[in-house]
């Protein structure tokens, strides 16, 4: 084999040395990397203003107020602002999530204080333009009338419903048409006044930038922003656990191809559990043609495009599911299979040979998952979002290594019970 | 340019372009061949995607199995895609790791199995894979549009074929295919990353070279006559939400008026990987209430194809009005020039999109092979001078050209509420 000049892989994981993490006095953090291969500058970062603290009869709000930030503040209008973004080939926007609202951007490394500036006047004085906000009031009410013509969509809302019931995480973040055509302005400058703020906000930028230099233009924008009486978030409430199968079908007529899902309660992001299922789910639905799901469904029956698995893993309850999309007529027989080999995954958990396969993967894959400034700022901040240590990436290998066959069946068993499933499909 | 690419021409025509990038220890292998769906006849619709499907099914020496394992277990990622004019086959792989994909990609060249009974099994995911599509009003729409813009040139169909051929192309069908279209001299390797090109050169003439030239395979040529008045159609379905496609048609990427149509196109619907809420298009349909939303793309291709724009309605407002802005902001273009302001400004939005694939070595390997499948890696290199070099006579000298009424294909999606 002919010999590549290769820099030793550690080299490129991000570390305590090269993180620079700064808290202002205001309480937001900052956490900067530099990265000079490219111009260009990224940014990501989150604030505690999720739907948790929205009532049932204004599901959506923390959603709709996200969207509308942009809209209008007290300096520029809507199109103001994304011609100012837009003209130097900017981006930059918000979601939400149950706990937080999101937000991220790019932009050539010259645009950063213009970036940081728009960031700065949308979160601190955005002002809900009465006429923007019915516009996009019609945007948010059309995608709803796509999401209940979507397969995937309605079974995922489906699903979710039914695994966390009555629990935070069961509510669509979009909220429904009813709750959509209910929300006041007075509703939005509410969440807004009582919900944005400093405290617990937590900012990344990658690029072409000095860690020093990136923490004092945070600084000049976001650093003199204070909310008094921003307000704590409740705590999650309690999981009902599943007692017997739970199943129930969405009918949407008219299409071609149905979705479903099968799954239970997972592991949160910072259980011991977290990497053997993560490894374990990895051999059950990723791997490879997506895992052995991908081998029964897809590769010798034939039956789907796509049939993996996933493991949804936050701060609270997370999920573990096997998706597939498949012909209506092939439901049952789909069903089945990911059935028996959710049966099989739990008897005999997986194979010393399989494990090992995930764990090179695992170990292998992270030059290539950290490679754009997007890639380091989703690690950095899930680093923090978790309290993982920054020197994660330097332990990321024996926390890998570390997990045997007996870790990933007893997750396996812990978590997966063929009895409890719950089952959701949308489709004719 | 930073990082000089090296190409070279194999003895058996196989084209190799490498580029040394070392930010960071991965290297993105990509191997191109020229057959797309449009070398497919009808009859044979989807053969070029269902072959790219084949490859992933094995060879002797590396069984499928093996074959993805060995990918996934040392860090890499693969994938493939079949386009109008190319498929293509990439692995990105921590740099030390590469060799296997080198190795893989010379065996399943020639050696792949097409094995009858994964050739059965492939047709009912890929007729899954179409029927998901099939769920999407915006993709009926398109498809139906694109059937009636070209007639007689095979871009009349969508690259996952049409059921039809899907249910009846049989093994040997995909055998000939992939022998025909599957030689050194149809193909360009391209690789960017972590490596020195003199031994990567090396090693690639090791695996590459000793495979048999073949016969240079032919293109299908059937081009398509010019059109003489609108089209318009309609297709009915689920849902209530109401979508209107207008295709233009633009010409190949090598054109001279290639250029000007994309600081055009910038200009109507904002530039590719951009937010669009100040291109002309959203201020004029979605800002003043006639529209949801309104999204444009084209296409760089071998022979003319379609810059096509979809509407999607607002329930308070007929399809029409749109429409009827829609032209309305065309005709502006056609009657005065645009300020050089908004080309300066589409210039800065192709550096900053240009400068954002850069963090990405998979991205750089693309677009050495990809622009070889239409032009030269120069088409790439030049690409934002020649943007710059665009003038608002150009602009309103192709708006008049390639935005006239009975050349377009209007197609609206009708949904028909929860149908029964």
């Amino acid at each position: 084999m002919a010999k590549f000049i290769a820099k030793p892989v550690k080299s490129s994981l991000p570390s305590p040395e090269d993180v620079l993490e700064v808290k202002l006095p205001n309480g937001i953090t900052v956490l900067a990397r530099s990265n000079f291969n490219s111009p260009a500058i990224s940014f990501g970062g989150y604030l505690p203003a999720g739907s948790i603290f929205e009532s049932d009869e204004k599901l959506g709000l923390a959603d709709f107020v996200a969207t509308s930030l942009m809209r209008g503040t007290q300096t520029r209008t809507f199109d103001e602002i994304y011609n100012e973004l837009e003209s130097v080939g900017a981006s930059m926007g918000f979601d939400s999530g149950v706990h937080n609202t999101n937000f991220g951007g790019r932009a050539l490394v010259e645009d950063l204080p213009l970036l940081l500036k728009l960031l700065a006047e949308s979160l601190q004085t955005p002002t809900f333009p009465a006429d923007e906000i019915e516009r996009l009031r019609t945007q948010l009410l059309t995608g709803l009338a796509l999401r209940e013509q979507d397969t995937s969509d309605m079974a995922d809302l489906t699903f979710e419903q039914l695994l966390y019931d009555a629990h935070p995480y069961g509510r669509p973040n979009d909220g429904y048409v009813e709750t959509i055509q209910s929300i006041t302005r007075k509703d939005m400058k509410e969440f807004h006044r009582h919900h944005f703020g400093p405290r617990g906000m937590v900012l990344a930028i990658v690029g072409a930038i000095h860690p020093k230099k990136a923490v004092e233009e945070v600084e000049r924008y976001l650093g003199g922003w204070q909310v008094p009486g921003q307000k704590e978030a409740p705590p999650l409430p309690p999981l009902k656990p599943i007692r017997k199968t739970k199943k129930r079908h969405h009918t949407i007529k008219g299409k071609a191809q149905s979705d479903l899902i099968v799954g239970v309660i997972g592991p949160n992001r910072k259980s011991p559990d977290f990497m053997a299922a993560s490894l374990g789910n990895s051999v059950l639905g990723q791997f490879g043609m997506m895992g052995r799901i991908g081998d029964v469904v897809r590769e010798r029956s034939g039956l789907a495009y796509y049939a993996y698995s996933s493991l949804h893993a936050g701060t609270g309850p997370g999920s573990w599911e096997v998706i597939a999309g498949v012909n209506p007529a092939n439901v049952s027989k789909a069903l089945g299979l990911i059935e028996k080999e959710l049966i099989r995954f739990v008897k005999s958990g997986v194979t010393k040979e399989e494990l090992a396969d995930s764990q090179a993967h695992y170990v292998g894959r992270l030059p290539l998952s950290l490679e754009s400034n997007s890639g380091v700022i989703s690690a950095i901040l899930n680093i923090h979002r978790h309290q993982l240590g920054m020197d994660y990436y330097q332990r990321y290998e024996s926390l890998v290594r570390n997990v045997t066959r007996d870790d990933v069946v007893a997750v396996a068993r812990k978590y997966i019970d063929p009895d409890r499933l719950v089952i959701a499909t949308a489709g004719p | 340019m930073k990082n000089p690419v090296t190409q070279v021409t194999l003895k058996n025509g196989m084209k190799v372009m490498l580029r040394e990038i070392h930010t960071a220890p991965i290297i993105s292998s990509w191997i191109w061949y020229r057959v797309g769906s449009r070398d497919e006849p009808t009859g044979k619709t989807g053969i070029s995607h269902w072959t790219e499907h084949m490859m992933f099914k094995g060879t002797k020496k590396f069984p499928s199995k093996v074959l993805d394992k060995a990918i996934s277990r040392d860090g890499g990622r693969w994938n493939a895609s079949t386009s109008r004019d190319s498929t293509r086959y990439y692995e990105t792989m921590p740099a030390g790791k590469i060799d296997l994909a080198l190795r893989l990609e010379a065996d399943r060249m020639q050696n792949s199995n097409f094995d009858k009974k994964e050739v059965e099994s492939e047709r009912t995911v890929i007729i899954s894979e179409r029927e998901g599509s099939e769920n999407e009003p915006t993709f009926r729409l398109s498809e139906a549009v694109q059937h009636a813009a070209f007639r007689v040139h095979p871009y009349h169909h969508d690259i996952i074929g049409d059921k039809a051929d899907l249910r009846s192309i049989t093994r040997d069908d995909l055998y000939t295919h992939y022998r025909t279209y599957y030689v050194p001299g149809n193909a360009v390797l391209s690789i960017a990353g972590d490596f020195e090109t003199k031994s990567m050169l090396k090693r690639i003439r090791e695996l590459y070279e000793r495979i048999p030239s073949g016969p240079k395979p032919t293109r299908l040529i059937r081009p398509e006559p010019e059109q003489h008045g609108e089209l318009r159609l309609s297709v009915e379905g689920p849902g209530e939400t109401a979508f209107t496609q207008i295709a233009y048609r633009f010409p190949n990427a090598t054109h001279p008026d290639y250029f000007p149509l994309q600081v055009l196109e910038s200009l109507l619907n904002g530039a590719s990987g951009l937010s669009y809420k100040t291109a002309r298009l959203y201020r004029a349909l979605v800002d003043r209430e006639f529209a949801v939303d309104v999204s444009g793309w084209s296409e760089s291709t071998i022979d003319p194809y379609l810059y096509r724009i979809t509407i999607t309605h607002r329930p308070d407002r007929k399809p029409e009005q749109a429409v009827a802005v829609l032209d309305d902001e065309i005709k502006k273009l056609q009657d005065h020039h645009v300020p050089d302001e908004e080309i300066q400004r589409a210039v800065k939005q192709a550096r900053a999109v240009f400068a954002y694939g850069s963090e990405n070595i998979t991205h750089q390997a693309f677009w050495m092979g990809y622009t070889s499948m239409f032009s030269d890696y120069s088409w790439y290199t030049t690409y934002l001078k020649k943007l710059a070099r665009v003038t608002p006579k150009d602009i309103q000298r192709v708006a008049q050209t390639y935005f006239q009424p009975r050349s377009r294909v209007i197609g609206s999606y009708v949904p028909k509420g929860k149908v029964a």
